[in-house]
């Protein structure tokens, strides 16, 4: 019991955090087509971007600051990148965000170096919040989960209650028509893409120091915040939204369990041994499968319902 | 008096297939003016030349100005107004949200108010909160062009706003097309159906093979059966 609620917590907390990111994601792919392969660096980034920053000014101007600094670079990317190879065609958008990644590691390699770098949490926040049981739950993961709830809310009342949240929700399905109306929807692009490195930078800002910040965070993240765009269905909020919780649970709980296939099979009452075929992988437990478990969630998916959980677009 | 908008050798290219040969039209201010012509002979694409939405060259005056090579939504806001033929509603948003992207900016501007929209359609009043997606074609094109209007443009191009739509609601739709030029709007109406075309048009274009092969008032169409022939019935 104890073990449930503090994991259920944890994955929680982690499950909003992948929103953060995935949020960002499916609203610049609905938008522009284009899956931005560079999107969890942007995360990296505002985690690096925080530790220094944190260092001169402390952890709360970090945390407006750096999220700020990663939307101007997105602004950037948008702008002067993406529009320029536009012309060329999805292909080649694909290859400028995947060189981009390349790109920051490198230049994060450079300049913070290939060793974490000692983002910790700020002492404010540094305490335990409450007990279950005998777990002490840490204060900073509550804080966490605050922040993404009071982001989960902003982004929604700016997308259903504001002009450009309207506008930006017409574009998704029907730029050239928005862009007849009246409206810059080159500046809207921007915008959203400026919103969502935003997004990812603040994830990077609150989740660097409770995980860790190194120059592999982004390619590790990354990859997970695709399976979630890919299961929650492309161009869906609300699924990356389930997605994440769910991905993020399937991570998190996996860890605890030391359950494999054997303890199935003996409750079946199949005699095993360890001269029965396949013995290896009956033998493999839940806790150490668990790092592929979201990618076979994702391959399962693609298989029966190919548009994902709430996708909008045919398979 | 200058045309309000002149349209001259417009060319216009989908990848390598040439579309447009050189077309020449032009609307005055206060007109309907209508492009007939069979399917696939370009009047689409004319007009979604002259907005910017297709690459092209050639020249397109709007009110003495160079519109060639301005984006969509600049033209737009030099008071270009564009009704395309597939009903581009927004099906998500409700019917007030669509009307309200209809406008430039924050404030109702010009000629048209919501509540104007809602008394020339009293469905799309009844209908205001509800998304836009669930409504029937007909109530879809008014939408669309309401939501055009309330844009406040000076001339709205309309692609096919009749097309299978039932004959009450063309009729309604050709009341806003009186109601529109009563405010001193032109219109340039790409049109299949030549009764409604003649009937409210001052000055007619046909269109075949990318090019105008035609232009005259609808009474020279009436006469002339050889064109009709040619390049309208099928």
């Amino acid at each position: 019991m104890e073990f449930f609620l503090v994991t259920l917590l944890n994955s929680l907390s982690y499950g909003l955090l992948l929103f953060m990111l995935s949020s960002g994601l499916t609203l610049i792919f609905s938008m522009m087509g284009v899956l931005n392969f560079a999107h969890a660096s942007f995360y990296m980034l505002g985690a690096y971007f925080a530790f220094q920053t944190s260092q001169a000014i402390g952890f709360w101007p970090a945390l407006v600051v750096a999220p700020i600094a990663v939307a101007a670079l997105g602004a950037i990317t948008e702008r002067y990148g993406l529009r320029t190879v536009h012309k060329y065609g999805h292909v080649a958008e694909l290859l400028f965000t995947f060189g981009l990644a390349y790109i920051i590691e490198e230049i994060v390699h450079l300049i913070w170096g290939r060793a974490p770098v000692e983002y910790k949490i700020p002492a404010v926040l540094d305490f335990s919040a409450f007990s279950i049981f005998s777990t002490q739950y840490p204060a900073y993961r509550v804080f966490m989960m605050l922040v993404s709830v009071g982001m989960l809310i902003a982004l929604y009342f700016a997308l259903t209650r504001t002009r450009i949240g309207l506008i930006i929700q017409a574009s998704l399905t029907h730029p050239d028509m928005v862009e007849s109306l009246g409206h810059n929807v080159p500046r809207v692009f921007m915008t959203v893409f400026a919103g969502g490195a935003a997004l990812a930078g603040l994830a990077g800002v609150i989740g660097g120091n409770a995980f860790v910040t190194e120059p592999g965070m982004a390619a590790s993240v990354g990859t997970i915040v695709f399976v979630v765009v890919v299961f929650g269905g492309m161009g869906s909020l609300a699924g990356a939204f389930v997605a994440s919780l769910v991905i993020g649970a399937v991570q998190t709980f996996s860890v605890g369990f030391d359950y494999s296939l054997l303890n199935l099979f003996a409750l079946l009452g199949i005699e095993t041994s360890a001269d029965s075929a396949w013995y290896d992988l009956w033998k493999v437990t839940i806790s150490q499968a668990g790092p592929v478990l979201p990618y076979i969630l994702m391959v399962l998916m693609l298989i029966f319902r190919p548009k994902g959980l709430m996708g909008t677009r045919e398979g | 008096m200058t045309a309000m908008l002149e349209v001259k050798d417009l060319h216009a290219y989908y990848g390598k297939s040439h579309i447009l040969h050189g077309v020449h039209l032009n609307v005055q201010q206060g007109e309907i003016v209508s492009l007939l012509g069979r399917n696939g002979v370009g009047r689409s694409t004319t007009i979604k030349t002259v907005m910017g939405q297709v690459q092209g060259t050639g020249s397109v005056k709007f009110k003495g100005e160079e519109m060639m090579g301005l984006k969509a939504y600049m033209v737009a806001r030099k008071g270009l107004g564009y009704v395309p033929e597939n009903r581009d509603i927004f099906p998500t948003l409700t019917v007030r949200q669509n009307l309200l992207l209809g406008q430039k900016g924050r404030k109702p501007s010009g000629r048209w108010s919501m509540e104007d929209m809602f008394n020339l359609f009293p469905r799309l009043r009844e209908r205001a909160e509800a998304p836009a997606g669930v409504m029937s074609g007909g109530e879809q094109q008014m939408l669309t062009l309401c939501r055009t209007l309330m844009g406040d443009p000076d001339l709205v191009m309309i692609d096919e706003p009749t097309e299978g739509l039932a004959p009450k609601i063309v009729e309604q739709v050709a009341g806003l097309f009186d109601e529109i030029k009563n405010r001193g709007i032109s219109i340039l109406l790409v049109e299949q159906k030549l009764t409604i075309a003649l009937k409210i048009s001052q000055r007619v274009y046909v269109m075949g093979h990318g090019q105008i092969v035609f232009e005259g008032t609808p009474d020279d169409l009436r006469a002339n059966e050889a064109v009709r022939k040619e390049w309208l019935e099928v």
